[in-house]
């Protein structure tokens, strides 16, 4: 990466590294570092848009919505200038007061009344996984543990249809990709979209809907008018889109960090109650979601630098939780962390609705591993998955012994 | 600045100073209180600030949002007419020798 002082278009340190290539994927740590160290605010020359890295900037960015607005989209595009791909969803993309009225639907759906309900199932789920995942001995925690224990649950609570939930992880990888430049991963994505979206449209009808599902809460909003019965489908679709590649991505950091740093995996074995903890860490660690983007609506000052009105600036939430200005020995994955503010979950207004049942997945899964697995090794090559959003991974062959 | 007592469940008491303008749950988690678990960082949005606050004290807090109400109800420990989450009480100088009792667990 180069970083000149200055370029034309902006007064902030200039760096033309793409961070939504492959090679960046692989190793992202290096330049989060080069990008924190070269200012407050960095100017990405090749795609001409601002960037922050620092914890006290992206936490600064995520808590000031009217200055840095999620409705003309938090991906590249801008929706003042072109159509969105997709209708705009009713809370990720947009700003209050419009979306605190379709957020509070959610947040009685998601509440933590509503995942003391959901516990029990929930717990009795992660047992069995890891009865029969240890009965095998060897296999791939990607598909086998990450993807296969949120399914389980997931798709239930929610109340999805039996039929095509194949098409969810697609689906998923379709919006996450979206959020990118108009790169080949997005391209590809897009491409092949259809067929994912046209299932999901159809899932998220009413009558679609298994009955004390979230989905069916939602529609039931409608009943009160808190919500329109034409919003109801595109409020259930942001749980769709949000609610599984991010717990897979989540839980699979969670298992490659214990695989891969074995004091860790013992401490959580001495006291299982360190799970959610240990959940947390992970999130912090590895950030599943690793970026969003803002678009300014005013002139605005970051860091000394002056941002213009109408400007897309892209928050590496990956970076602002290793930022050693906010935590100490950011590079280190501890259990024992007190991981309070980290932004993996975003912050302010749009911060994660679905953060308790997260936590809720990861505890219950790792808990049950803590107890019943004595030792995890990683026996074969482990592959990356790559998305313009998501960090995780394709492949990681481990072996487990009780 | 305001001093605040914190009572544990095990009856220990820990008395800290906190700024003014800062929430009790920033001014608690900075020292590196045990009780408060505080996953939302502050945001509202998990209810593992969660602390019972001294009745004859009650009155001294700002009111609680609709969005505090709701979450109370699914604390971790027994919601009790005291109950507040502490990240929503910003500190004022009125507040110095505010009582509060931590919970015996907030997740
Ligand atoms: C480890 C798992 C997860 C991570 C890392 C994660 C991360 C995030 C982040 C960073 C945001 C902020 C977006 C922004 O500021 O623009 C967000 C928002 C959101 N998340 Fe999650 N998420 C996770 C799990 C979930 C789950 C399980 C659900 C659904 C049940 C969900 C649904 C949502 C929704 C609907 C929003 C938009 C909220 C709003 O705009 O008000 N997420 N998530
Ligand atoms: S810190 Fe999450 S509700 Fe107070």
């Amino acid at each position: 990466m180069s970083i000149a002082r200055t370029v034309p278009g902006s007064r902030a340190p200039a760096s033309d590294v793409d961070p939504f290539s492959i090679e960046f994927f692989e190793d992202p740590h290096r330049i989060h570092g080069e990008l924190r160290e070269a200012g407050p605010v960095v100017w990405l020359s090749r795609y001409r848009v601002h960037a922050v890295a620092r914890y006290a900037e992206v936490h600064a960015v995520l808590n000031d919505w009217r200055t840095f607005c999620s409705s003309r989209g938090v991906g590249m595009d801008d929706y003042a200038t072109g159509k969105p791909w997709r209708p705009r969803s009713l809370v990720l993309e947009t700003d209050p007061p419009e979306h605190d009225r379709a957020r509070a639907v959610l947040n009685k759906v998601l509440s933590p009344a509503a995942m003391k309900r959901l516990r029990e199932g929930f717990t009795a789920a992660a047992e069995r996984k890891v009865d029969e995942l240890l009965e095998r001995g060897s296999f791939d925690a990607i598909p086998d543990l990450a993807e296969a224990y949120p399914l389980s649950v997931f798709p239930d609570a929610l109340g999805m249809p039996q039929e095509g939930r194949e098409h969810v992880l697609p689906y998923a990888a379709v919006v996450f990709n979206s959020f990118g430049p108009d790169n080949d991963l997005r391209r590809e994505a897009l491409a092949d979209a259809a067929p994912h979206m046209a299932w999901v449209a159809e899932s998220c009808q009413r009558g679609s809907l298994a009955p004390g599902g979230f989905g069916a809460g939602i529609h039931a909003a409608t009943d009160t008018g808190e919500i329109t019965p034409e919003e109801a489908p595109l409020l259930v679709r942001s749980l769709f889109s949000a609610g599984v590649d991010t717990t897979v991505n989540g839980i699979g950091a969670a298992v490659y960090c214990l695989a891969r740093f074995p004091d860790q995996w013992r401490k959580l074995r001495a006291e299982p109650s360190l799970a959610r903890a240990a959940f947390e860490e992970a999130v912090r660690f590895e950030s599943p979601v690793q970026t969003f983007f803002r678009t300014t609506t005013r002139p605005v000052e970051i860091g000394g630098v002056e941002v213009g009105e109408g400007e897309k600036v892209l928050m590496f939430l990956g970076a602002a939780n290793r930022d050693p200005r906010r935590w100490e020995r950011p590079d280190e994955y501890d259990i024992a962390r007190r991981t309070s503010g980290h932004v993996g979950f975003g912050s302010g207004v749009h911060m994660c609705v679905g953060q308790l049942l997260a936590r809720l997945e990861g505890e219950v899964l790792l808990g049950a591993m803590a107890r019943k697995i004595d030792s995890i090794e990683i026996t074969g090559p482990v592959r990356r998955r790559y998305n313009n959003t998501l960090r995780g991974l394709a492949s990681l062959p481990i072996t487990v012994e009780a | 600045m305001p001093n605040i007592v914190f009572v544990h469940p095990d009856g220990a008491r820990e008395e800290l100073e906190i700024a003014e303008g800062t929430s009790l749950m920033q001014g608690a988690t900075a020292q590196g209180i045990d009780g408060i678990v505080a996953e939302c960082g502050g945001n509202c949005m998990c209810a593992t600030c969660h602390v019972y606050v001294e009745p004859s004290q009650l009155a001294l807090l700002p009111a609680m949002s609709e969005e505090e109400d709701a979450l109370l109800d699914g604390t971790a420990s027994e919601r009790q007419p005291n109950s507040r989450l502490s990240c929503q009480i910003s500190v004022t100088p009125a507040l110095d020798g505010l009582l509060v009792n931590l919970p015996e667990r907030q997740v």
